[in-house]
């Protein structure tokens, strides 16, 4: 059963970022440098002459996720590593006490579910976060950048309340669901691509996917 | 030391990690062997793995061709990207060297920035094999006792310890250090000499020794270590095949040919082997002292003029001898057994193309994005024709894999932080190979792999263990999220 609560809670936490990672990451072997520095060389640039030089919204999605995938990691994987049960992987010592001093089963599990959606959350957030905030710096949008500044801190000091999960998860993904159409927008998008793309009528995308195999 | 094709110079952290450690994958069959220790298995094993590559290769490797010279010795031995280095800067503008390393008739610039290019899918190209190990390592420090356990230590680091007082601990560390550091700088210089002096045929023995200790006897601990682990019982037969097909297949893999992705596997496994012997017997504060001064080192035989491993390459250079391959990582060599003939008529236009077979090996990302700019290779490839893939990989010393799962490792024994100090370890080892990557694309010559990444990675534990680790662990207990 702790194999399962772990495989379970793993996926959910990471997943998308995961899935992110391996469409859109993975198979361009600059995107995975960028992920790792965070940022653009000269170069990096340099090394890429007849592809497109990678944009700037693809920086600021890398990077975000990059920053995502790796604060959703240090915030979980902890708890990932205790679900799988005393005396297995990286339990040194006395790891879960905290779990069991809260006393009850179900709050245990109540909090190791908060924790895999929050961060399943934040890893999203901060994607949508690095586009807004990219293009804001480029386009000297100061009040983008205030706005992230302050979800960030309004996500943050929601996870203050800390008993009451629900009302942190929901409105944590309200917030998120609002960032990811602002990004969306700020990134080129339109409602017009939008429904090319889910009908598979954008033509450019599909030759780019063409040209690029 | 990581190092490209030959087009593309680079990063000699591995070699001068193995000359440090005395396992120089050196050019020539014999140093490796002379790195080796006989007195401890581990110093062994290390050399095992690059003698045995390089004395099979340097064996097989055809006659150099005109271009193919310089070239032929760096895909084979770690000295290669340093050796190659030194010659990069004399034949960067060799007309020579482009006809016989890319298209012909290419400008100049085209072709140093395909060369750029192909060196960043390299680099991601070893950012797998490199994770692989250390996923490996770390699986095994995390679930099989044996290898925290502490039963003893080397004898190259005598000194305890288990000290009263901390001044005389880190007494004895530096100690230690200076010990490990000194025979490392021995055996290199001894594996000069029996270069030097052209005893290749104890270079060879030695390095089927080291490499018959390393695949049998190690994996036979390992393998015994974590069925113990896994409370399951295999009886002795069962045991002896396992072992034994383990071990007979390695030997022919690495010292010989066969298929790319499983020398490839061989050569992880035998770095995570070596690794794990390391961070077992290796005393916490002796390991991290040692890691520090072994990327200084590295710097040191690198850049140096008077270097061993630059000695090393410069004498291979002078004989016109294939560089020993060693113990070197090779993520795009295509070894075709029973290769065609040397077709002379199609030397001269003998192209490099982007070669298809070569994305075989780590092919996992997909269809190579490159524009099919080369002509795909001709069949039944001449062998010069081979040369030139072989030089198109990017090769990494197995020191470097070594060192840098050692890192990993002691974070994840040792660091009480449990996952994000191993994980942080991780990432800085990367960014690290990211930016030696960066550095040969500024400086253009060999540079050594190691310092960079192992700064990082002992900064990054240093400061996660003992900064950020009490910080997430409050936040986490509380659920907070910043």
């Amino acid at each position: 059963m702790t194999a399962a609560v772990f495989f379970g809670c793993a996926f959910i936490a990471f997943g998308p970022a995961l899935a992110l990672y391996i469409f859109t990451i993975a198979t361009e072997p600059l995107r995975v440098i960028f992920l790792i520095i965070g940022k653009a060389s000269e170069g990096l640039k340099s090394i890429n002459p007849d592809e497109t030089a990678p944009s700037m919204r693809l920086l600021a999605y890398v990077s975000g996720l990059g920053f995502g995938i790796m604060s959703g990691v240090f915030a979980f994987v902890n708890t990932l590593s205790d679900s799988l049960g005393p005396g297995t992987v990286g339990i040194h010592g006395d790891s879960p006490q905290f779990f069991l001093n809260s006393g009850a089963y179900p709050l245990i599990e109540k909090t190791r579910l908060n924790k895999t959606f929050m961060t399943l959350v934040i890893i999203l957030l901060h994607v949508f976060w690095g586009i807004i905030f990219f293009d804001g710096c480029e386009k000297k949008k100061w009040s983008a950048l205030l706005v992230v500044l302050l979800t960030h801190l309004l996500v943050s000091a929601l996870t203050f309340i800390s008993p009451h999960y629900g009302i942190n998860l929901v409105s944590t993904y309200i917030i998120m669901v609002l960032m990811g159409i602002w990004a969306f927008f700020v990134a080129g998008g339109s409602c017009r691509s939008l429904k090319f793309c889910l009908l598979c009528q954008d033509k450019d995308f599909l030759l780019f996917n063409q040209r690029s195999r | 030391m990581i190092f490209p094709s030959r087009d593309f110079k680079v990063l000699s952290g591995f070699s001068s990690d193995l000359e440090a450690r005395g396992v120089l994958c050196s050019p020539e069959p014999g140093t490796s062997q002379g790195r080796a220790m006989l007195t401890f298995m581990a110093s062994d094993s290390e050399e095992e793995v690059c003698d045995e590559r390089t004395s099979l290769m340097s064996a097989e490797s055809p006659p150099p061709r005109c271009c193919q010279e310089a070239r032929q010795g760096l895909e084979d031995g770690e000295n290669a990207a340093q050796w190659r280095s030194q010659d990069s800067e004399e034949d960067l503008d060799d007309a020579d060297r482009y006809v016989c390393s890319g298209v012909p008739g290419q400008p100049l610039g085209l072709e140093e920035e395909l060369t750029l290019k192909y060196g960043a899918k390299h680099v991601i190209m070893l950012f797998v094999p490199v994770t692989l190990c250390m996923i490996v390592v770390v699986a095994t420090i995390k679930s099989v006792r044996f290898y925290t356990e502490k039963n003893g230590q080397l004898i190259y680091t005598p000194f305890t310890e288990d000290t009263p007082s901390v001044g005389q601990r880190l007494l004895n560390s530096v100690l230690n250090t200076l010990i490990m550091i000194s025979v490392i700088v021995a055996m290199t210089i001894f594996l000069v000499v029996l270069y030097k002096y052209r005893c290749y045929k104890f270079i060879h023995g030695w390095l089927i020794m080291s490499s018959l200790m390393l695949l049998f006897l190690f994996t036979y601990i390992y393998l015994g270590e974590v069925l113990k682990t896994y409370n399951v019982a295999m009886d002795y037969p069962t045991l002896f095949l396992t072992v034994w097909n383990f071990g007979a297949v390695g030997m022919v893999c690495i010292h010989w040919k066969g298929p790319l992705v499983l020398q490839q596997a061989y050569l992880i496994m035998i770095s995570a082997l070596m690794a794990l012997v390391f961070i077992k017997y290796l005393p916490e504060w002796s390991a991290w002292v040692i890691l520090g001064a072994i990327s200084v080192y590295d710097l040191v035989a690198v850049l140096c003029p008077k270097g061993p491993l630059r000695m090393l390459v410069e004498t291979a250079q002078e004989r016109n001898e294939p560089i020993f391959p060693a113990l070197i990582y090779s993520s795009a060599m295509v070894w075709t057994v029973g290769m065609a003939k040397l077709d002379p008529s199609s030397q001269g236009a003998l192209q490099l193309p982007y070669d298809p077979e070569m994305e075989d090996s780590y092919d996992s990302f997909g269809e190579p994005s490159y524009p099919e700019v080369f002509e795909p290779p001709l069949p039944g490839s001449p062998e010069g024709e081979l040369e030139e893939e072989e030089e198109r990989g990017v090769k990494l010393g197995l020191g470097d894999f070594i060192f840098y799962s050692v890192l990993v490792g002691k974070a994840a024994a040792t660091g009480s932080g449990d996952w994000n100090t191993t994980l942080a370890c991780f990432v800085a080892i990367l960014i690290g190979l990211c930016l030696t990557l960066l550095l040969l694309a500024v400086f253009k010559k060999a540079l050594p792999a190691l310092p960079i990444s192992i700064t990082f990675g002992l900064i990054f534990y240093f400061s996660t263990d003992n900064l950020v680790r009490p910080f997430m662990d409050t936040l986490a207990s509380h659920q907070l999220y910043i």
